[in-house]
């Protein structure tokens, strides 16, 4: 196995390692709500950011396990959150706004001013 | 690999249930109240030799609404949660609702030297804890020698 193939094989291993946070995605006149459910994700550890019109969200869990404490069931079996979306082109990145309640992570992405709908008249001619 | 904001990709699905039948294969007993993947909420479970650890992933409840009960050894966790999705019309359109709305109810069976009138159960981040002593009598004890 040559040096490539097996940066690609870890590189693999770690984007399997990471959860799907489920999500709600609800389209507006005025732009797009995103809401990520992020459970054990205390707000300094979520992570969004937008680069080449990809959306990445990200999050790492904390939670208070007590010393010698063994896992003996798991149904979360690893501590990060990773999700991306592309974006479309009439969404304004720069203005999204962030909240975080509870594990439940809301985005507002709003559309640019330009991209808004405009209703059209028909001219009878 | 990652979902546009329209369409969303199965394979990530797949892989993870792949890797839940290797995980899964390799356990041979199976609950006699079995799990569907996927149950809401998701539950981890530790050990310590004083206490059980029981960790509910549960976003946006209202902590208040959370019944938690001890029977014996079962441990009950029921609750609701209401997602208020606003109703689809000409100028709103949902495209992906995966979060889970309605009643749930987990239970768990709790080792049997659990005190059930030591339980502490918190809720930060989504996440319940709900912490559970053992009886003292049956915790290991040095014994020293004199």
């Amino acid at each position: 196995m040559t040096e490539l193939t097996k940066q690609t094989a870890t590189d693999k291993t770690n984007e399997l390692a990471t959860l799907r946070p489920l999500v709600t995605i609800v389209e507006e006149d005025s732009g797009f709500t995103l809401t990520a459910e992020l459970p054990g994700v205390p707000k300094e550890n979520v992570q969004v950011h937008v680069e080449n019109n990809v959306l990445t969200l990200e999050g790492e869990i904390r939670l208070s396990i007590p010393e010698q404490m063994e896992s003996t069931h798991a149904e979360v079996s690893t501590a990060k959150y990773k999700r991306a979306f592309t974006l479309s082109r009439e969404l304004d990145s720069t203005k999204i706004e962030a909240s975080q309640r509870d594990g439940v992570l809301t985005l507002h992405i709003p559309k640019a001013e330009h991209a808004q709908p405009r209703k059209i008249e028909v001219q009878v001619g | 690999m990652y979902s546009t904001l329209f369409n969303f990709s199965d394979d990530l699905f797949n892989e993870l249930e792949n890797l839940q039948r290797h995980w899964v294969g390799r356990n041979i007993l199976s609950n006699i109240r079995p799990v569907a993947r996927g149950s809401f909420p998701a539950i981890n479970l530790g050990s310590t030799p004083s206490s059980v650890e029981v960790y509910a992933f549960v976003p946006g409840v209202d902590a208040k609404s959370l019944d938690i009960q001890i029977d014996k050894n079962l441990l009950t966790l029921q609750g609701e949660r209401v997602l208020q999705l606003p109703k689809e019309d000409s100028k709103l359109t949902v495209y992906a609702q995966e979060r889970f709305s309605g009643k749930f109810k987990r239970v768990i069976t709790l080792p049997d030297d659990v005190d059930v009138s030591k339980v502490s159960a918190t809720y930060k981040e989504g996440v319940l804890h709900i912490s559970i002593q053992r009886r003292e009598e049956t915790q290991a004890k040095r014994i020293e020698i004199q």
